[in-house]
């Protein structure tokens, strides 16, 4: 049997888990992409919201974070988060997570906390349509839209 | 967008049905919450059980209020067979609540998983896109061992398919490499690998997007099968990178033509070394260029957008050039244009920047263009307001550092650490020690610099540390007078630190002598310096300074009568502690009886230390975790020197005031004897030292590995006065029983001059090649002519099967994940035994990381457990493994467990493992 040790470092590159939080704590958008159990999770929604909600708006975008590193963004009052591994592209996620956000605001017209809220079962497709497997799926506004709008009208 | 909350609840016809349950505005109580969730839990079970089925818009509606109500943060533990059913509806809206509450509630080894994969299976042959994409996205969400056993054979032919869909096909190259990254045995290998690659060329960007997550991590475990992937990436990304930034419509990102996709090519041509066809590699240098040239031109937009995405290709970028390292002009280009953003007003760049600088700092080509920006880092550590970018100019400023700008940076070092931050001081205390030790030219300095050390961050000075000074002054009797001139200047501040008052007293105690002669330090006035520190101290400290009182009794008879007074006391003889007690009445009792020339034998000055690597290296690495690039490049070239027994010299302890034992392992009474030694077990741990020593001959070694390969540098020193002749040292892999026919090992070298003059030094390489897991350790077979005799010698060398680990950092979760798998009887191997050493945390720690392992904190749940993992590499196998120590003290007893892949390799390592607590 072949053993599922990683690689060496330079290669064991994935996302571990996307965040989105408000600055009370409170999750709006949890996606995890390796196993966790239910305790672990909530220790980490709570690490992250305490690493990141300190940091003021001349800080870097990045924080080391465990054996990780958390790549984030703030729109208004929501802290979109990233957790990849150390040695990959800041700068990639940082705009992947604007990407997204871009999405977002045309899909939901302007969008807002209580979208996020009330439409949870639409944001995770959204997330599906751009991220999967903890890889970068699709990155095209256009083409993800149409597939949203397709999906949209089979509702 | 976002900009602030609206009033009033969503569009959508199931958002209004959801609103009375959430109280979004933070008024109303918890309790109210919990009385409104559970009534409408209530509501919702008794749905279900009634007598009336539900159609499935009822089914759906009640299944997403469940979601909502789990997400919301409360317990759920029902609904999952509604959920299930809702998979088998044809309408998409019901299926997509079905397969959402599976992904974010079912668990792997839920019951229903058989269920849940028939309905998967279903959706994937219905030829519906929508159906399709559903399925794979819920197979990437879940990737339990059970879908990869049903579906790893049918994912990678949708994958292939000529007809399917293009969005179809993104799903299926990223639902298959999750189930490669869970399962990788259950995916094996085939026809569609060739095909795989080939989507490298895909009209649709977006499959070429997925594609290369899956094919960089499908080669970084068989390079071999996919290296037509690296032309292929080369062309694609060549064709980016040229492209007019609107060639690429839908894929342009703010004027910058598919950042993500150019990323991921160039991390792909990061599994590989640079391209050998001389076509592929000159297109390729093209592109690096192009990249490089684009970073100088003037932004197309003012948006931060537009340059981050310009950015993240331009450090990938560097990241390749580094990697390859070979092409100076680009290592130089790429080196000047970092030297640009540090500068640069975003603090993002300025920290990428660091960072990125701290890898070229280590390649040969551009560690002078580095230095060229050195001011501008200092300058960083100074202003630079957020702690990690200071943390990074740290990193950077110690990467950089070379013998021509040692001085400056330890001395901004040292300066900066008067302010740190607390939480980095132990790591920068840690390099200013290795920095002035590894730069010295003038061993003042270095002293000096250590008491800096000391007196500025005291508490973060570590026993490495201070060990390592005394280490260094005892060996080199140069600065032996000046160290203890220093200290005894240093120790008349009114408040000093204790690892001061340590240094101090070990130093005084061997080199007082020398300071003697001056009445401002006369040996009475150096004993009371001393003296008034000692009722502050701890124990410890205090019991090193009951030795320097007795060495100071055979420096100075003239004190001895006082130190006796000091010795006869109660709080000394009488006191609580039984060390302090003890060394009190053995000193005192040496001091009465002993005569002068037993006493001089017995206190002598310590003999040198043999010459070894810093452990503060160790700890470092340690600390910083094996994850960081800095460290990868330390790993890189200090691998082979930094580990070392553990931290000795233990001067607190009793030995110390009768010098430690010498730390040759000499076995041999040899003059011409044939003495086969026994592979010396202090050699597993550590890769340099003295490996045999007789009357005549003194055998060396310093040794390196990387991977599978090995180097090692074999010393002979001829310690007579005569010449050896016919010298001929020939190292021997032996078999084991098990492998007549097969080598495991291949040793390559050189015959050495056979005249080794009286005195004199040769020195041996041999390159080491691992090729399958082994037990016997070579042997290095010695003959030479001495004086008209035949001499002839046998040594084991220490290449032991654990110098060829790798060390794996990894998370707790994917840490009992593996040990799960390994379950099987054959893959475990464990041990019970004894301690024979005393059982030291630190110590252990260190034996476990210079065994080759990752030494994994805060995996286990039992704090006082070790675990380690890592990979052992021959040239025929990677094994995975696994390891865990647990120490009894109650009992002295160890019981380490080993679980790799192959019995041979769990049964070798344990015994070699054993041997070392």
């Amino acid at each position: 049997m072949s053993l599922a040790l990683p690689l060496p470092y330079g290669c064991l590159v994935w996302i571990r888990f996307i965040l989105i939080q408000n600055r009370a704590g409170k999750t709006r958008l949890a996606k995890w992409y390796m196993q966790f159990d239910d305790d672990e999770k909530q220790k980490l929604i709570e690490e992250v919201h305490a690493v990141v909600t300190v940091r003021d708006a001349k800080h870097t975008n990045f924080v080391e974070f465990r054996n990780f590193k958390i790549i984030y963004r703030r729109y208004a009052g929501l802290y979109f988060c990233i957790c990849v591994d150390v040695n990959d592209n800041n700068l990639a996620y940082l705009e992947a997570i604007h990407n997204f956000v871009e999405v977002l605001n045309e899909y939901f017209h302007n969008v807002c906390e209580l979208d996020l809220v009330f439409n949870f079962y639409k944001v995770y497709t959204v997330v599906d349509e751009m991220f999967l497997a903890g890889e970068i799926r699709e990155t095209s506004q256009t083409k993800v839209l149409k597939q949203l709008l397709m999906l949209q009208s089979l509702e | 967008m976002l900009a602030g909350s609206r009033p009033g609840v969503g569009k959508a016809a199931t958002s209004r049905r959801l609103a009375p349950l959430c109280s979004p505005s933070p008024g109303k109580s918890k309790e109210a919450e919990i009385k409104r969730i559970n009534k409408e839990l209530a509501n919702i079970r008794s749905k279900f059980k009634g007598d009336k089925a539900l159609d499935g818009y009822s089914k759906k509606k009640y299944v997403c209020k469940l979601l909502f109500i789990f997400l919301l943060g409360h317990d759920i533990d029902f609904g999952h067979m509604e959920a299930v059913n809702l998979l088998s509806s044809n309408r998409y809206t019901e299926k997509q609540i079905g397969y959402l509450f599976i992904s974010v509630l079912v668990n792997s080894n839920s019951e229903l998983i058989r269920l849940i994969n028939n309905a998967i299976k279903n959706d994937l042959a219905s030829r519906n896109p929508t159906f399709m994409g559903l399925a794979l996205h819920c197979i990437a969400n879940v990737g339990s061992r059970e879908m990869a056993e049903a579906f790893a054979g049918e994912v990678p032919k949708i994958l292939v398919a000529g007809d399917t869909m293009d969005s179809v096909k993104q799903s299926a190259a990223l639902c298959l490499l999750r189930l490669y990254r869970t399962s990788p045995d259950l995916v094996p290998m085939g026809d569609w690998t060739s095909r795989v690659v080939h989507l490298l060329n895909d009209q649709h960007l977006g499959v070429v997007t997925a594609a290369t997550s899956l094919i960089t991590t499908l080669a970084q475990k068989n390079p071999e099968e996919f290296k037509t992937s690296v032309s292929l990436a080369v062309s694609r990304l060549s064709r980016i990178v040229t492209s007019a930034s609107t060639d690429l419509q839908d894929y342009t990102y703010y004027f910058v033509p598919a950042p993500w996709l150019s990323v991921k090519l160039l991390r792909l041509l990061q599994c590989y070394p640079p391209p050998e066809d001389p076509a592929v590699r000159g297109r390729l240098t093209e592109c690096l260029e192009t990249i490089l040239n684009k970073a100088q031109e003037p932004p197309k937009s003012k948006k931060v957008q537009h340059s981050n995405a310009k950015n993240a290709v331009l450090f990938e970028a560097i990241s390749l050039i580094i990697h390859h390292d070979s092409e100076p002009n680009l290592l130089v280009r790429a080196c000047n244009q970092l030297g640009q953003f540090l500068q640069h007003r975003e603090t993002n760049l300025r920290y990428l920047a660091l960072e990125s600088m701290c890898t070229l700092a280590s390649s040969e080509f551009s560690h002078e263009a580095v230095k060229t920006h050195i001011d501008t880092v200092i300058n960083a550590l100074k202003t630079e307001r957020d702690v990690s970018v200071r943390q990074r100019a740290v990193d950077l400023l110690y990467a950089m550092c070379d013998r021509s700008n040692a001085q400056q940076i330890v001395a901004e070092m040292l300066s900066y650490l008067e302010t740190a931050d607390y939480s980095i001081r132990e790591e920068i205390v840690l390099k200013v020690a290795i920095l002035a030790e590894k730069y010295a030219v003038d061993y003042a300095w270095y002293v000096d610099t250590i008491l800096n050390l000391i007196r500025i961050a005291g508490d973060y000075v570590s026993e490495e540390v201070w060990y390592r000074v005394i280490q260094i002054v005892i060996n080199r009797d140069d600065v032996q007078g000046y160290a203890a001139k220093t200290v005894f200047e240093a120790l008349q501040a009114p408040a000093c630190h204790e690892n001061l008052v340590k240094v101090g007293g070990y130093i005084l105690g061997e080199f007082g002598n020398l300071i003697a002669g001056d009445p401002r330090s006369s040996p009475l006035v150096q004993f009371n310096l001393l003296h008034s520190k000692f009722h502050l101290c701890s124990v410890p400290t205090r019991a090193l300074l009951l030795s320097t009182y007795i060495k100071f009794v055979n420096l100075f008879p003239e004190v001895k009568p006082t130190i006796q007074d000091v010795l006869r006391g109660d709080s000394q003889l009488r006191n609580a502690d039984v060390e302090l007690q003890q060394r009190a009445v053995e000193y005192l009792r040496l001091s009465t009886v002993a005569s002068t020339d037993i006493l001089a034998t017995v206190l002598e000055e310590m003999p040198p230390f043999p010459e070894r690597e810093s452990s503060i290296l160790a700890k470092l690495k340690k600390k910083k975790g094996p994850s960081t690039v800095t460290d990868l490049e330390d790993t890189k070239r200090e691998r082979s020197v930094d580990v070392n027994g553990g931290p000795e010299p233990a001067p607190a302890s009793a030995s110390a005031a009768v010098g430690p034992s010498p730390a040759v392992p000499a076995c041999c009474d040899g003059l011409g004897n044939n003495l086969l030694l026994f592979c010396s077990l202090m050699f597993v741990c550590k890769n340099n030292g003295v490996l045999f020593e007789n009357q005549l001959l003194q055998i060396g070694l310093k040794s390196e590995f990387r991977q599978n390969l090995g180097r090692m540098f074999i010393f002979y020193g001829n310690k007579t006065s005569t010449q050896f002749l016919n010298f001929t040292p020939t190292p021997v892999p032996r078999c084991g029983l098990d492998s007549l026919t097969r080598t495991h090992l291949n040793l390559q070298t050189k015959p050495v001059d056979p005249t080794v003059d009286g005195g004199a030094q040769v020195q041996q390489v041999v390159n080491i090649e691992c090729v399958s897991d082994f037990t016997e350790a070579p042997v290095l077979n010695i003959q030479f002519r001495y004086g008209g005799t035949f001499q002839n010698v046998s040594v084991q060398l220490p290449i032991t099967l654990n110098k060829f680990f790798q060390p794996t950092e990894m998370s707790s979760q994917d840490f009992f994940q593996r040990w799960k798998q390994l379950s099987n009887p054959q893959q475990e191997v464990q041990n019970i035994f004894k301690a024979k050493h005393p059982m030291d945390t630190e110590i252990t720690k260190a034996k476990i990381i210079g065994f080759g392992s990752a030494l994994l904190e805060e995996v286990d749940p039992n704090p006082a457990n070790f675990v380690g993992a890592g990979i052992i590499h021959t040239k025929t196998s990677q094994t995975g493994c696994l390891l865990r120590l647990e120490p009894n003290l109650q009992a002295q007893m160890y019981r380490l467990t080993l679980r790799t892949s192959k019995e041979t390799v769990s049964q070798r390592l344990c015994e070699l493992l054993s041997q070392q607590f």
